[in-house]
């Protein structure tokens, strides 16, 4: 019954993260699109959990998740938030 | 303007990434989930596991490889960082004043009075990351990075805020110097670069015991922190 579980919760978390990263890709939005990186990174460090590497875990989630992030948004701030040209979506 | 995206040029792309997942998934699907690749009785990983709490004093094994039987690695990993830092700050400071015709927004009350609020406990936390970094999860780049991560956000919110370079540059250097120094201790002592057998080990599960690993891991935390803050701080801006 855990073990179901744990696959689930895996599964779930996935499917989630793959749709934030294309989510991201996609969006026209450059701070939306940071927040969502942001957000995979954090359920990589959950899924990291999951696999008992909390080290690693807290490695990505401070890096991934919160600098990477802060120096995304410092880019678009000195930038334009909005992408331009090419397809619309 | 409108040109509508081609998908045919990104097929070569999609089949690559779809041989890379394939080979990854090809290589993995035998290792049942969560469980160890390697099991045998005589492998590196095994030996670490069982006997690195006795030789080392350190309850996290992956603090016990990381600072004492890969110590090494982890002097020119720290040097690596930074030599990127001080790469950084050449490059930057040769750049031409950053443009100020444009003004942030101003950030609001929550925004300011909740990053006051929050600022010490990040600092907090990732202090007892490195400070614990030998009993539990985490260590001197997780806490760094916390601590660089809370500084940071400041930045980010208060952006009028000029980071302390001076005191960042002296404190990253004071505490590679004594990371450095204690692996030169321990070849004066013990013979060895980073030997851990100048003080006990002392009790396993203790806040003070595995000998250096505590001090080599709060001399990396600080190191770390300093050392991403400033590196930040200088991409911030031409003013930085």
């Amino acid at each position: 019954m855990m073990e179901e579980l744990f696959i689930a919760l895996w599964v779930i978390m996935s499917i989630l993260a793959i749709a934030m990263a294309i989510h991201a890709v996609l969006s026209r939005d450059l701070i939306k699109a940071t927040i969502l990186m942001a957000g995979v990174s954090l359920i990589a460090s959950f899924l990291f959990v999951l696999l008992r590497a909390p080290d690693v875990a807290m490695a990505e989630a401070s890096i991934g998740s919160a600098l990477t992030a802060i120096i995304l948004v410092l880019a678009i701030r000195n930038t334009k938030r909005f992408e331009e040209g090419g397809g619309e979506k | 303007m409108m040109e509508r995206y081609d998908i045919h040029r990104s097929i070569p792309a999609i089949l690559l990434a779809l041989l890379v997942a394939a080979t990854i998934f090809y290589a993995f699907v035998e290792v049942g989930f969560g469980e160890a690749k390697v099991d045998e009785e005589g492998s590196v990983s095994n030996r670490f596991i069982s006997n690195s709490t006795q030789e080392t004093g350190s309850s996290n094994f992956v603090t016990a490889v990381v600072v004492n039987y890969r110590g090494f690695d982890t002097l020119g990993e720290v040097t690596v960082l930074f030599l990127a830092s001080a790469g950084m700050g050449a490059i930057v400071s040769a750049l031409p004043a950053g443009d100020k015709r444009k003004r942030p927004i101003p950030p609001s009350l929550i925004l300011t009075a909740g990053t006051r609020l929050v600022l010490p406990l990040i600092i907090l936390f990732g202090s007892y990351v490195f400070v614990h970094g030998h009993l539990s999860p985490g260590g001197g780049f997780q806490g760094g990075v916390i601590i660089a991560s809370g500084l940071l956000l400041y930045l980010v919110i208060f952006p009028e805020w000029k980071a302390p370079h001076k005191a960042l540059a002296l404190s990253e250097s004071l505490a590679g110097l004594s990371f450095a120094g204690i692996g030169i201790i321990g070849l004066a002592v013990g013979g060895i670069f980073l030997d851990n057998v100048i003080s006990g080990l002392g009790e396993a599960g203790m806040l003070v015991s595995a000998g250096l690993i505590p001090l080599i891991y709060i001399a990396i935390g600080i190191k770390v922190g300093a050392e991403m803050t400033g590196l930040v701080a200088r991409m911030k801006g031409g003013d930085a």
